[in-house]
């Protein structure tokens, strides 16, 4: 089995003076060299506006035409029903608030998940102020919705679900087909957050029937600050953005067209490769699952076993704290993300986390690695044994620790089924 | 997180982290739930010199700093010259911290007294200026806005 990256890198690429190992992907990837060449010439060359009735400006929404084609077919969507948006925070605004208003003659009731990105949960905030009343799903304690509790918070004035499709943090895949069919027997629209799962999951918005999807092109090697929304044809929302006639009137705004363009020349090369670049993650992410379970003592797997992303990992690390976890790791070169409430500015650890049952000392020990394609047998292995290293290191100076050594405080995680006791 | 050269040295170099075998007085502050306990132990000779000092801190790179550099303060000093450290001082000898880290120095501050607490009632002595530390700290601070 080779190491070699699963898909193009820059020829002129050497081995940096430390050795920094990117383990944040589902933070944001490396915009490719072939994205970035496909985005230049509309820069400085094909520069038009779209909406310009010259040649010039013709030649930019031909390519726009281009791009949204070939973003549709990787979906099995229609080109008309996808409207380029910012990115994954606007495309949640939208499908949640505006779809609520359109819908809100019907009725104002709102089902969404306890475990969604803060672009969901804090619009659903936004529309609770606004009259609207939101129900949060219970998640399983592997951060799975159950579709018998989903179809039993559906009310007579339910109107609109939104569920994401792979989590963020615990990289859990929700069963979206299935909870689609039951929002559509009730009559619900249904949305679904994306942005993690496509490039990463085979999406088909025919057959999974969803009415709206949101994507950003900065999680599949695309450039930042762009993105979409797919709605159905047939599905009511208004405009979230006031001005021109961009996108069939839905969304003002002169087009990014470099960016539109670097995302569908991402998501052409993220799907070419899409096998390999799976089968890859896969294996890596089961080398560092395994390693860490079985030579770490007291450390858990967040997030179910086999339903999850190909590249995201969610370890707990018992009486250690996320943050200096992390700082230690960045130390060695190796980066990655904590659901601890010191790493996200706030004093409570992740939602998500919690959610899934974690009491808030063992959230607070939480460590996300998401694994690219630039990653090799050899940075796990290096990661794990300096996982050992930094976690013991840590361990050491953890009074939580020496209480638990001394036998004082049970541990609450460790009789969980992911966990091995040493 | 903007932390300063002296934060990351003691973060990585933390001085007098350990426990002693016989501590004269042992203070726990802080709470798992909000991510962050220190433990302090003090060696106080007859004199009422703070001899030796250890700690342990489960925490942020900022916890971690300000435990180390508030031992290294308290270090060879009387007890009434340590009750005079403040969290202040603690920030000031760490070239300062993030906002939202200053209440990881009044821990270390509480850490010191409710070890200072521990050793008047072993001895049962009244430390003049000292008040029974609070437990947990983050009772005073405010949830972020949602």
């Amino acid at each position: 089995m080779t190491n070699k990256s699963a898909l193009p890198v820059a020829p002129e690429k050497e081995e940096a003076m430390t050795r920094q190992i990117y383990l944040d992907n589902a933070a944001t990837t490396k915009v490719l060299p072939a994205v970035v060449y496909e985005m230049l010439p509309y820069y400085t060359e094909g520069y038009g506006n779209p909406s310009s009735l010259y040649t010039f400006g013709q030649q930019a929404r031909t390519a726009l035409t281009n791009a949204r084609e070939r973003i549709a077919r990787h979906l099995n969507a229609r080109e008309q029903d996808l409207y380029f948006t910012s990115g994954g925070t606007e495309s949640d605004n939208w499908a949640l608030k505006e779809t609520a208003f359109a819908y809100a003659d019907k009725g104002k009731h709102i089902i969404t998940s306890a475990i969604e990105h803060h672009a969901i949960t804090h619009s659903c905030e936004w529309l609770k102020k606004h009259g609207f009343e939101i129900t949060y799903l219970k998640v399983d304690e592997f951060g799975l919705i159950d579709p018998a509790v989903f179809e039993a918070a559906i009310r007579p004035d339910t109107t609109l679900a939104s569920i994401i499709f792979a989590n963020n943090e615990i990289g859990t895949i929700q069963p979206i087909k299935e909870l689609a069919a039951i929002a559509h027997a009730h009559g619900l629209v249904f949305h679904t957050d994306a942005v993690q799962a496509l490039a990463n999951v085979r999406i088909d918005v025919a057959d999974l029937d969803v009415d709206m999807l949101s994507a950003s092109a900065h999680k599949f090697h695309g450039p930042k600050g762009i993105g979409f929304l797919y709605i159905r044809k047939g599905i009511k929302t208004r405009s979230f953005m006031d001005g021109g006639a961009q996108e069939r009137k839905r969304r003002a705004g002169t087009e990014n067209v470099p960016s539109i363009m670097g995302m569908a020349k991402a998501l052409d090369i993220c799907m070419d490769l899409f096998d390999e670049r799976m089968e890859l993650e896969t294996r890596l992410r089961e080398l560092l699952i395994n390693r860490i379970l079985a030579e770490v003592p007291y450390s858990r797997l967040n997030g179910h076993r086999s339903e999850r992303l190909p590249g995201n990992t969610n370890f707990s690390f018992e009486f250690v704290e996320g943050e200096s976890l992390l700082l230690t790791l960045e130390q060695k070169g190796i980066l990655a993300s904590s659901g601890s409430a010191c790493a996200s500015g706030s004093l409570d650890p992740s939602h998500v986390l919690l959610a899934i049952g974690l009491p808030h000392e063992i959230a607070h020990g939480s460590l996300r690695l998401t694994i690219g394609e630039d990653i090799t047998t050899d940075d796990i292995n290096f990661t794990v044994d300096t996982i050992k290293e930094v976690v013991s290191r840590l361990r050491a100076m953890s009074p939580l620790y020496e209480d638990f050594i001394a036998g004082k405080k049970p541990v609450s995680a460790v009789s969980h089924a992911h966990t091995l006791e040493h | 997180m903007p932390y300063s050269e002296k934060v990351m040295d003691h973060f990585t170099n933390p001085r007098n982290m350990g426990e002693l075998t016989c501590p004269s007085g042992v203070g726990t502050v802080g709470n798992a739930q909000c991510g962050d306990i220190m433990r302090v132990y003090l060696d106080i000779d007859e004199a009422g010199v703070i001899r030796d000092v250890k700690f342990k801190t489960f925490g942020c790179a900022a916890a971690v700093a300000t435990s180390s550099m508030a031992t290294e303060l308290v270090k060879g000093k009387t007890i009434h010259e340590a009750l005079r450290i403040t969290n202040k001082a603690v920030c000031e000898a760490l070239d300062g911290l993030p906002p939202i880290k200053i209440h990881c120095s009044l821990l270390a501050e509480e850490a010191i007294h409710a070890a200072l607490w521990d050793y008047a009632e072993k001895h049962n002595i009244t430390i003049e200026g000292l008040s029974k530390p609070k437990s947990d700290i983050h009772e005073e601070e405010e949830d972020e806005e949602y």
